[in-house]
């Protein structure tokens, strides 16, 4: 081989290695690009009509004037009430799996089982709870019900959370403890929950921000068209953030007429929601930097 | 009670509620089956399934589903055809190529496209893609499969790119380190060395990525266009069928046959997404990977 085609075979190489790198590169900035145009048209489209009246008044005739201040309070009490439940199930049900369990075929069907319900269509959810809290417990389309259909959606979420949190906790720092002659559930209790509080909070606020963005669980387990009074009790329907973009974006007869309300209401759902995912991102970034062991 | 009884007690409530998400699972079949098996009364389960005809508001009505599912798995293949190359190469590029910083901010942007609300993506290709579709090709509508897939693939890039990152991340530093000393290029490395020994992680990454597409409601309900029947070209509008459920079950009189047509159609919808999901975790436990020892 003369020397000339060995290096005319290193640039063939080369040039094989520089296409393949564009390419990476490429689909890098195509998702910068996603993200961005996204944020962007629905910044520039959604600004105009954000006030504090558009945020603390309620809708007016027949939904093509005035504000949005029942969907995003019907949005908060879905959310807190789906926490409410996911947080105690899930954290509970990574304790076991990371303190306790003895790895076997029980542990492995209980993964098997918590990934399966992370793939369960949202859709699902909602025929779910459709059939189950609001026909078959009676709790009616409400906040409960809704509640209770988003609590089990985000539950994965938590549990795979809280148990790479758990996790994270240093061995040695429950054997220090059991060493001490304190329990195990004492141990678990005072040393390994506290370490792993920042993560499983982390965790939580993401699944904070799941449940804010669903539409299709609270479709027909809690959301309502349009309500004229706020919520008296869990029992009664509420509008949320997501179901009122769609209501407006696709029913009814106004829909040219209300697109800059339905711009403002996309705007603050996703300042809501990326605005809380943000939050967890710098949490757990900070969280790594501080993290003594 | 001793401190010893008191540990058993709470270890056992604690395993009780670890057993949640399998009973949940349970209570979904229960309950899906629950409203959904009725139809059977009606409609044999061949005639749901192969159907051709959905028109369940009809008299009489029809409900065979083979149009929705048929539109399912479309905008599903489509949107893989998009999502995989883009997430598999972004995550080569976060994990081979990028420097730190450019790896941290890539990794928040694609968390940040994670959590963008479904609606929203579903408004966007309604106002934005469609118009612009529908005047650059000269359609009728612009709500049809390309503009489904296009948005599907954005939901379904971050589940790809995630996984396959961690599963690049995962392939031992020995085995790059030899081949780059037997003079392989970087790339050479990455295409002959560290993308097949992650093979199994980026497969269960782009099943999962496909298990979220065939599932997503709300992108397919605003922007898939919503016409029950088999497309002839890839601008044709579909009704996948989430999309189904969705839009009519607001509609269809408690219990009656479409209400348990829908309920049905929910069981198909489950079953398909159970068994992606069962397939991603086989292969993940199969092939998983214990160290440089089992290459």
């Amino acid at each position: 081989m003369t020397r000339q085609t060995v290096s005319g075979a290193m640039k063939r190489r080369y040039l094989k290695q520089h296409l393949f790198f564009g390419a990476v590169r490429l689909s890098a900035i195509i998702l910068t690009l996603a993200l961005g145009g996204i944020l962007f048209y629905i910044i520039v489209n959604g600004i105009q009509v954000i006030s504090w009246e558009f945020l603390t008044s309620p809708p007016t005739d027949s939904m093509t004037k005035g504000g949005i201040m029942p969907a995003i309070l019907g949005t908060l009490y879905l959310t807190l009430g789906a926490i409410t439940v996911a947080l105690p199930l899930g954290v509970v049900a990574a304790i076991y799996l990371t303190e306790y369990a003895k790895q076997g075929r029980i542990v492995r069907a209980i993964r098997v089982g918590v990934n399966c319900l992370a793939g369960v269509p949202s859709v699902v959810f909602g025929l779910f709870g459709l059939g189950f809290f609001v026909v078959f417990l009676k709790f009616g389309s409400s906040i409960l019900a809704g509640a209770l259909t988003l609590g089990i959606l985000i539950l994965p979420t938590i549990i795979g959370a809280s148990e790479e949190a758990l996790k994270g906790v240093p061995q040695t720092f429950r054997e220090a403890s059991l060493a001490l002659g304190v329990s195990k559930w004492l141990t678990i209790w005072k040393i390994v929950l506290p370490n792993a509080l920042p993560g499983i909070l982390t965790g939580s606020i993401l699944g904070i921000g799941r449940a804010a963005g669903e539409t299709a669980p609270i479709m027909f387990t809690a959301a309502a068209f349009f309500t004229a009074k706020l919520p008296g009790s869990i029992f009664d329907e509420v509008m949320a953030l997501p179901y009122h973009v769609y209501v407006l974006a696709t029913a009814g007869t106004h829909i040219e007429e209300t697109r800059p309300i339905q711009f403002g209401t996309v705007l603050v759902l996703v300042a809501l929601v990326l605005g809380i995912d943000l939050i967890a991102i710098i949490i757990r970034s900070y969280m790594r930097r501080k993290k003594r062991w | 009670m001793t401190r010893h009884q008191k540990e058993i007690i709470i270890k056992n409530v604690f395993f009780v509620f670890s057993l949640i998400s399998i009973f949940i699972l349970g209570l979904i079949v229960v309950f899906l089956f629950r409203e959904g098996i009725p139809l059977f009364r009606e409609v044999s389960l061949r005639d749901f399934i192969f159907g051709m005809e959905w028109y369940p508001t009809y008299s009489p009505p029809s409900y065979g589903i083979w149009p929705l599912i048929v539109g399912s798995l479309i905008v599903t293949i489509f949107s893989s055809l998009i999502a995989v190359p883009l997430g598999v190469l972004s995550a080569v590029y976060i994990s081979e190529i990028a420097p730190p910083a450019m790896k941290e901010v890539l990794k928040a942007i694609i968390e940040l496209l994670a959590g963008l609300p479904s609606v929203v993506l579903g408004f966007f290709g309604m106002v934005i893609i469609a118009p612009w579709l529908q005047e650059t090709f000269d359609l009728p509508t612009g709500l049809n499969i390309v503009n489904a897939s296009v948005i599907l693939a954005i939901m379904a890039v971050p589940t790809i790119s995630s996984i396959s990152e961690d599963a690049l991340y995962a392939v031992p530093n020995e085995f790059k380190e030899a081949s780059y000393a037997l003079g392989a290029t970087k790339f050479e490395t990455i295409a002959r060395i560290i993308i097949p020994a992650a093979l199994s992680g980026i497969s269960t990454a782009i099943i999962l990525g496909m298990a979220r597409a065939i599932g997503e409601t709300m992108v397919v309900l605003m922007v898939a266009g919503g016409a029950a029947a088999i497309p002839e070209s890839i601008f044709d509008s579909v009704r996948p069928m989430p999309a189904s459920i969705a839009a009519e079950m607001g509609e269809a009189p408690f219990r009656s046959g479409h209400y348990h047509a829908l309920f049905a159609t929910g069981i198909v919808l489950f079953l398909m997404t159970l068994a992606f999901n069962l397939i991603a975790d086989y292969i993940s436990q199969k092939f998983k990977e214990v160290g440089s020892a089992t290459l």
